[in-house]
Order: C-alpha cells, then sequence, then structure tokens
C-alpha cells in the first residue's frame, strides 16, 4: 500500500487548486456540492418551521419568499445539476472507459471555476439582499416588478450555464473517443449512456436558458418591450422559453440517477440488468422527447387548447422509456442473488420513490387533473419526489457505491444501512401528506395558509426534521471512514465494471497497463452462492 | 359514493368539477394497481433470490423480448387511454358557451376585484347565483395571477394585456376558497378571497342592495368622451372612423382581407393596439391607448360599447 495513488501524489494546495486530474476535480466539485446542499437544506428547514402553523410567526412574507426563491434555485442549479455528472461522473467515466482522463482535462478544471464563479455570484445575491422571483423567474414579475437581486441571481445561473455545457461537451468527446480497445457501444456500462445522453441535453437547452436570462437583463435594464405586454411584448414567452430548457433541465437531474441505479441492481443481484439495449435506448428516447413536452407547465396559462392537447400527449409519451426502465429494474431481480449492502437499499428506495413520483407526473401530464393541481402542493410533492426520492436517493447510492473506489476506505456499513432507512422514511412523511394538501387545494409558495391545511403540514414538517437527521448522517460516519475506515481492495464488492480493475484509490493516471475489454458489461454469474468479498 | 370514504376529501361543488374527480379516482386506480404489482414483485424478488436462498435459478440467461414489447405495449395503451379521457374533460371545462351573466375580474398586487355588469363591485369577493353558469372576464392590472377555486377543481392563470374568459357554475350554496395560485409577489399567500354562492333569489336581493349609482356602462360612456373618443367615432365627427352602434358580436371586416368577430377582446385590442387589426376601408388613424387607460377604465369602456349592441348606427 505505499504506492501513490491520487490523493497522495502531492499534498499541497496548489496541487489540489490546479489539478487536471478528473478525480481530484470531481473531488472539489464534492466537497462544494455538499456546501451547496446544506445551504440549499438550511433553506428547507427554515420553509417547513415557517410552515408548522398557518400563521406566520417565524419570517415574514418577504423573508419567506425569499427562502423558496433562495432554495429552488441553489437546489436546482448548483445541486441537481451538477451532482452525479459532475462529482460521481468526472470520477468514474475515464475509469469506467479505461482512459487515463478525460478528453479536456484543463477544460474540466475551468468548469469548476466557472461554477464556482456562479455559484458565488448567486450567494452574493442571496446574502446581499436575496431574490424573491421563485427559481422559475416568471415574467413580468421577475422584469418589472420584484425589486430584489433579480440579475446578480440569473447572473449566477447564467456562469453557471456554461459549466454545464463544458462538462457536457467533454463526456460526449470523451465518450466517443476515449474508449478502451474492445469497448464498443453495446459494451458501455448503461451508467455512462444516461450520461451521455444528459450530455447531449447539457449542450443543446442551456444555451436556452442562458438567452433567456440575457432577455430578462435586457427587459430590466432597457424596458425593451420583450415580455412587458404594456409596450407589445408577451409574458408567456418568457414560460416558454424558460421550461424549453427546463423541463430537459428535470431529465438532466434525473437521467444520472438511473444510470447509477443501473449499476447497483445489477452489482448487488449479481446478474446482468435485463433489456440493456432496452434500457440504453430508453435512455436516448427520454433525451430526446424530453424536448417536446415544455408546454405542460402551461396548460392554464391560456394557451390554446389544441397546443395543451399536444404536449399532454408527449407528456404520455416520455414516461413510456421511464416505465420501461422501472419494468427493466425489476426484472433484473428475477433470479438474483441479492445482496442487502447499503447502496442496494438506497436503489431499492430509488425504484419506489421514482416510480410514485413517475406515476404522479402522469396525473398532471392528464390535463384536466393538472388544471385542478397545477401550483398546488401536489406539484411540489411530485417533483421532490422526482428530484430528492430519485436524484438524491441515486446520488447516495452511487456515492456509497463508489466510495471506496474514491477514498480507498470503507464506511460503516451498519450506519449507512440506517441512514438509507431512515431516510427512506423521513422522505416519505415529509412529501407524501402533500399530495393530500395539493389535492385539497393549498396553493404552493403560500406562506400563511388556512388553519383546515394545518394537520398535514405539522406531519410534512415532523417528517423534515427526521430527514434532516438522516441526511445528515453520512457526512458524519463517511468523513469518519475517510480518515479511519477499513482499507478496501480493488474490487470490495467483486464488480465487474472497468473502475474495478485498478487499485483503490486509483493512481494518478488511473491504470498502470491500458485495459482491454472483452466481453459485455455485467458479467455477473453464477456467484450467487458465495458471498462478495466485503474487504 | 366513493369520495365520501376519503374523510379529507371536500366534495365537488358542479358537473364539471364532479368529471376531474372521477379522473382523479381513475388515476388513482390505475396507479394504485401498477403500484401494487411493482411493490408486490419487488418484496417477492426481494426475499425469494436474497442471496444466500437455495431457490430455483435456472434459465436466467435465457431472455426473450415478448416481456419488453408486452410492457410497453402495455403501458402506451394504460397511457393512451388516460390521456384521452383527461384531454376530454379539459376541454369541457374551459369551452365557455353562455354569458348569462358576466362578471369581469381585475387581479392586482394583492387583490381580487371583481364588478357585475350592474356595477356592483367587491374586493376578494364573489357572490354568484347557484345552478347557473356565470361567464368571468379576467384581466390582469400588474403581474400573472391565477383564479383557482379548489371546490371547483377549477383555476386559470390571469396573464397581464390579454383577456381570460372561464365559466364557473356552483351547484351548492355556500362559501368557497378563492386562492391565487400564481406566484405574484410579496403578498402572494394573502390574495385569497371567497366565492359565495347563493340561491338565485338571494342573489338577486344581493344584487339589488349592492347597486351602485351609476352602472358600469354609464361610466363606460362618460369615459368614452373625456378620452376624446367621440371625438372620431360620434356622430358629425371629422374624422372617418367606424361607427361602434351595433357593433359588438358582429363579423368586422379587415383591411387584410380577413374578418373578426368583435368580442371583448377585439374591442380591447382595439383600443390599446389600434393598428393590430385595422378595419377595412378606414385609415390607421386611431392613438393606442396603451399606458392611459387603466384595466377598470378599459372594462367600462368595453361595457359601454357593449351597450350600444343594440342601437342602431
Ligand atoms: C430536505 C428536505 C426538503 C424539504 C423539507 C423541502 C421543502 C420544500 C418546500 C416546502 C418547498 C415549497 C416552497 C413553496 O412552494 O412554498 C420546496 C420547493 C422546492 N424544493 Fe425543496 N425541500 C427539501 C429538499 C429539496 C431538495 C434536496 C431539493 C433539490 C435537490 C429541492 C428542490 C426544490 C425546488 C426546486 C423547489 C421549488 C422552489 C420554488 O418554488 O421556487 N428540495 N421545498
Ligand atoms: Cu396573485
Amino acid at each position: 500500500m505505499s504506492e501513490k495513488n491520487y490523493l497522495t501524489t502531492d499534498y499541497t494546495l496548489k496541487s489540489w487548486f490546479l489539478t487536471t486530474d478528473h478525480k481530484r476535480i470531481a473531488i472539489l466539485y464534492f466537497a462544494s456540492l455538499i456546501f451547496f446542499f446544506f445551504i440549499g437544506g438550511a433553506a428547507a428547514t427554515a420553509i417547513r418551521i415557517e410552515l408548522a402553523t398557518p400563521q406566520a410567526d417565524l419570517v415574514s412574507s418577504d423573508i419567506y419568499n425569499r427562502l423558496f426563491t433562495m432554495h429552488g434555485i441553489i437546489m436546482v442549479w448548483f445541486f441537481l445539476i451538477p451532482s452525479i455528472p459532475n462529482t460521481l461522473g468526472n470520477f468514474i467515466v475515464p475509469l469506467m472507459i479505461g482512459a487515463r482522463d478525460l478528453a479536456f482535462p484543463r477544460l474540466n478544471l475551468m468548469s469548476w471555476y466557472i461554477f464556482m464563479l456562479g455559484g458565488c455570484t448567486t450567494l452574493f445575491a442571496i446574502f446581499a439582499g436575496g431574490v424573491d422571483t421563485g427559481w422559475t423567474f416568471y415574467t413580468p414579475f421577475s422584469t418589472l416588478y420584484s425589486n430584489s437581486y433579480v440579475i446578480v441571481a440569473a447572473a449566477g445561473v447564467f456562469i453557471a450555464g456554461f459549466s454545464s455545457i463544458l462538462t457536457g461537451l467533454n463526456f460526449i468527446v470523451t465518450i466517443h473517443r476515449l474508449r478502451a480497445p474492445g469497448l464498443t457501444w453495446y459494451r458501455l456500462p448503461l451508467f455512462l449512456w444516461s450520461l451521455y445522453a444528459t450530455s447531449v441535453i447539457l449542450v443543446l437547452a442551456t444555451p436556452v436558458l442562458a438567452i433567456t436570462l440575457i432577455l430578462i437583463a435586457t427587459e430590466r435594464f432597457f424596458g425593451v418591450g420583450i415580455f412587458d405586454p404594456r409596450i407589445g411584448g408577451d409574458p408567456l414567452l418568457f414560460q416558454h422559453l424558460f421550461w424549453f430548457y427546463s423541463h430537459p433541465a428535470v431529465y438532466i437531474m434525473i437521467l444520472p440517477g438511473m444510470g447509477v441505479i443501473n449499476e447497483l441492481v445489477s452489482c448487488y443481484s449479481r446478474k446482468q440488468v435485463f433489456g440493456y439495449k432496452f434500457v440504453a435506448w430508453a435512455s436516448l428516447a427520454i433525451a430526446a422527447v424530453g424536448f417536446l413536452v415544455w408546454g405542460h407547465h402551461m396548460f392554464v396559462s391560456g394557451q390554446s387548447l389544441v397546443a395543451s392537447l399536444v404536449f399532454s400527449f408527449m407528456s404520455f409519451i416520455v414516461a413510456v422509456p421511464s416505465a420501461i426502465k422501472v419494468f427493466n429494474w425489476t426484472a433484473t431481480l428475477h433470479k438474483g442473488s441479492i445482496h442487502f449492502d447499503a447502496p442496494m437499499l438506497y436503489a431499492l428506495a430509488f425504484i419506489g420513490l421514482f416510480t410514485i413520483g413517475g406515476l404522479t407526473g402522469l396525473f398532471l401530464a392528464c390535463l384536466a387533473f393538472d388544471v385542478h393541481a397545477t401550483d398546488t402542493y401536489f406539484v411540489v410533492a411530485h417533483f421532490h419526489y422526482i428530484m430528492v426520492g430519485g436524484m438524491v436517493t441515486a446520488y447516495f447510492g452511487g456515492l456509497h457505491y463508489w466510495w471506496p473506489k474514491m477514498t480507498g476506505r470503507h464506511y460503516s456499513e451498519y450506519w449507512a444501512r440506517t441512514a438509507a432507512v431512515l431516510i427512506f422514511f423521513g422522505f416519505n412523511l415529509t412529501f407524501f401528506p402533500q399530495f393530500i394538501l395539493g389535492a385539497e387545494g393549498m396553493p404552493r409558495r403560500y406562506h400563511v395558509y388556512p388553519p383546515e391545511f394545518q394537520v398535514w403540514n405539522v406531519l410534512s414538517s415532523g417528517g423534515a426534521a427526521i430527514l434532516a437527521v438522516a441526511y445528515l448522517m453520512p457526512l458524519l460516519y463517511l468523513g469518519y471512514s475517510a480518515f479511519f475506515g477499513a482499507r478496501a481492495s480493488a474490487n470490495p464488492w467483486n464488480a465487474t465494471g472497468l473502475e474495478w480493475q485498478t487499485s483503490s484509490p486509483p493512481p494518478e493516471f488511473n491504470f498502470t497497463t491500458q485495459p482491454v475489454v472483452t466481453r459485455a458489461p455485467y458479467q455477473y454469474n453464477g456467484d450467487f452462492q458465495a458471498e462478495p468479498q466485503n474487504a | 359514493m366513493w369520495r365520501q370514504w376519503i374523510p379529507f376529501w371536500q366534495p365537488a361543488l358542479s358537473l364539471h368539477s364532479g368529471d376531474v374527480d372521477l379522473l382523479f379516482a381513475g388515476l388513482l386506480v390505475a396507479s394504485a394497481l401498477v403500484l401494487g404489482l411493482l411493490f408486490f414483485l419487488l418484496m417477492l424478488f426481494c426475499v425469494r433470490y436474497r442471496a444466500g436462498n437455495q431457490t430455483d435459478r435456472d434459465d436466467r440467461v435465457v431472455k426473450s423480448w415478448h416481456w419488453e414489447v408486452g410492457w410497453t405495449t402495455a403501458s402506451f395503451i394504460c397511457f393512451l387511454g388516460l390521456f384521452v379521457w383527461g384531454a376530454s374533460v379539459y376541454f369541457q371545462i374551459y369551452k365557455t358557451q353562455a354569458d348569462e351573466h358576466d362578471v369581469f375580474v381585475v387581479a392586482k398586487q394583492w387583490m381580487w376585484k371583481t364588478q357585475h355588469p350592474g356595477g356592483q363591485s367587491e374586493i376578494d369577493a364573489l357572490h354568484i347565483p347557484v345552478k347557473r353558469p356565470v361567464r368571468l372576464v379576467m384581466a390582469s392590472q400588474d403581474v400573472i395571477h391565477s383564479f383557482f377555486i379548489p371546490a371547483l377543481r377549477l383555476k386559470h392563470d390571469v396573464v397581464p394585456g390579454r383577456y381570460q374568459d372561464l365559466e364557473i357554475e356552483v351547484d351548492k350554496p355556500g362559501h368557497y376558497h378563492l386562492f391565487c395560485a400564481e406566484y405574484c409577489g410579496t403578498d402572494h399567500s394573502g390574495m385569497i378571497g371567497e366565492i359565495v354562492a347563493m340561491e338565485p333569489a338571494d342573489f338577486s336581493n344581493w344584487l339589488t342592495q349592492q347597486a351602485p349609482l351609476s352602472p358600469l356602462a354609464d361610466e363606460g360612456g362618460v369615459l368614452f368622451r373625456e378620452l376624446g373618443c367621440s371625438g372620431c367615432h360620434g356622430y358629425g365627427s371629422k374624422v372617418r372612423a367606424p361607427p361602434l352602434e351595433g357593433l359588438y358580436g358582429k363579423p368586422v371586416p379587415l383591411s387584410d382581407g380577413t374578418s373578426v368577430i368583435a368580442d371583448d377582446k377585439y374591442i380591447r385590442d382595439s383600443i390599446l393596439l389600434p393598428r393590430s387589426q385595422v378595419v377595412a376601408s378606414y385609415e390607421p388613424l386611431m392613438p393606442s391607448f396603451e399606458g392611459k387607460v387603466s384595466e377598470d377604465q378599459l372594462l367600462r369602456l368595453v361595457l359601454y360599447i357593449k351597450s350600444l349592441a343594440g342601437r342602431q348606427s
């Protein structure tokens, strides 16, 4: 164990902040994301405490509006979108394809700096006085009426967008050009297929967001009448542009999660993923059709009924590939040899929560029901089931799975399982009551509410308390394990991916000899009698 | 009825909202079936194929595409059914027909202002007769708001710069929540009011008690002169402008060869954006009143022009 790995090659600060090693950059991202996650989480906690009673007792309405805006902006752009691609993806992609690094290592470092610049700009907006537009920045409120730091916040998001685009480009080129000999497309692990699809969306959709944000700034500075109806602008134009980016963006948030789940489910049931090709193409199908459904956010905006019809139909279509994936994961378990290690618990939780989120998405795609449910807590519950129950759960699963690879250490399996179970219960207690609130008609972004909604709100706030503790736990036991955990072997889970063919943690240039691929992925065979080696 | 089994669920109050509830029930049943099946299989596999459990794991590599094709088609067909159902109810809800009783709704930060044709106006409340369709004509003074009545399972955004029509009908007298559902700034959650549904007789009593001194259309007439509209559109004016008597509800030929029906929207647009639809054989001389009239005044003007519908030009 005296051989140098990527963590021990150099200890200076400079060696970290000027590194071009994708693994170190992943760690930089990881640290930044933890920071943002806790800022967003603190806002969520304040929101939920406020909502425990129908009156306004903790904060004023202005502060409340700033809190949920900050929660939304931070969580979406500075946690969810970069989470799996930039931390796990950055770390694992080159290892999985047997490469020394990403295609453009310096670009990779640059995207981290751009990301941090965007993050700091947004934090500045928040601490200088906050933004009260909601993360959606709807016009004409954001352009004409809000007297908060809209432009600074939008600038932060705008800057962060470039980081997304660069990362997306880097992944696309890397997956095309740097695969190890023998690693054909149909031998790629599904995690890479889903990151590939994600990158395509990042590159194609993010520029639209950038344009939209520039238009907001133009309108605020010069009042040129893009969105202002009094001088011939159209307030709904903004919604079209915004959702043209942001709907695909929710697939940016969920596709990488689905990719992680493939790795986990097959590894811990010691079986090939059922229907590899279907799952692979389902990712691309979701990415493609995801561009055609943005109008389902506008069913009550007064858009033409025919437009609503088309968008509703496309939304049902985009659900088909997601359904395929859920069925295929379940079928993967069939006749497997299932091990319930912590990552697998997260994966199983993901399947359940994602399915609930997906099914309630169909409720919202269903025109007449959406009229009632949109802009209520039903929507809040739905997107938290997808984004938090789905993406965050998958992120935690992936993090535990690759933790031994990243740090060379094992975490406490006992605490990891406890946290996974607690997250699952806390999550459901927090967000399930919100479906009921929404169905009863409680609008979202309400700071005070009629007293009859209190019971469900109290349950939800109680769940949030459990959830907050459960999300803090990994910070403790993972942090502890990074320094004091038992040493991990190169392949503690007996997994098949190339990333497990090199030592844990990997050496600076990943592999001592260039790996050659001769088999399809997930060739877990016949070892269902023997336990895998958990060093 | 099934609705009573769910203690917290408020009963729907009209035909349309009953349809939405039925749809909701359908969606719930369908997803309960899917979830039930999925969770059953997950449990079954997790227990049966847990590591170390001796059980039949033969033939696990043999796999055909039948399953995938099967569940892809099954989910597709199921989705298609829900789509058609949801869409047909949606068209029902948003199809406005009768304008027996029009009510004007102006949304502004942070209140709802409603006005009956007789000029009775209310803040954060709307009185309506039961079992009669009421057509709301909604406009926003500032940002986007959304008119939401949970008991009717009904909402519609109110977007500045355009009129939105929404037909509502309540079957049972009572007080119901009216929420603003589109985030609109500081006091968004204070922008709530109530819908008061009354028996028709009570309602007409209420209307007469609230009747203002001058009905809205009359006020509109005053504005029509004050703003100088009558200078061009009135009798004996020197400028050639189309007469407005008898205009409302009739088709208007436009200079680009098409024609439009002169409804609320058309009249509003003609006041604000006169150059966008020029009446055939007239010069585009009219100035825009954009920024010069408030939504309240616009409503009165429209009502005034509407009141001229019966007169001969
Ligand atoms: C830890 C528990 C969490 C709680 C208790 C919570 C609570 C809430 C609540 C109550 C709202 C609605 C605010 C409103 O509309 O008035 C909200 C909005 C939102 N949440 Fe969370 N949240 C949590 C975690 C997360 C996470 C982890 C993410 C993303 C990673 C997230 C993303 C969002 C987004 C994007 C919004 C929309 C913000 C907006 O309306 O502008 N939440 N959250
Ligand atoms: Cu409002």
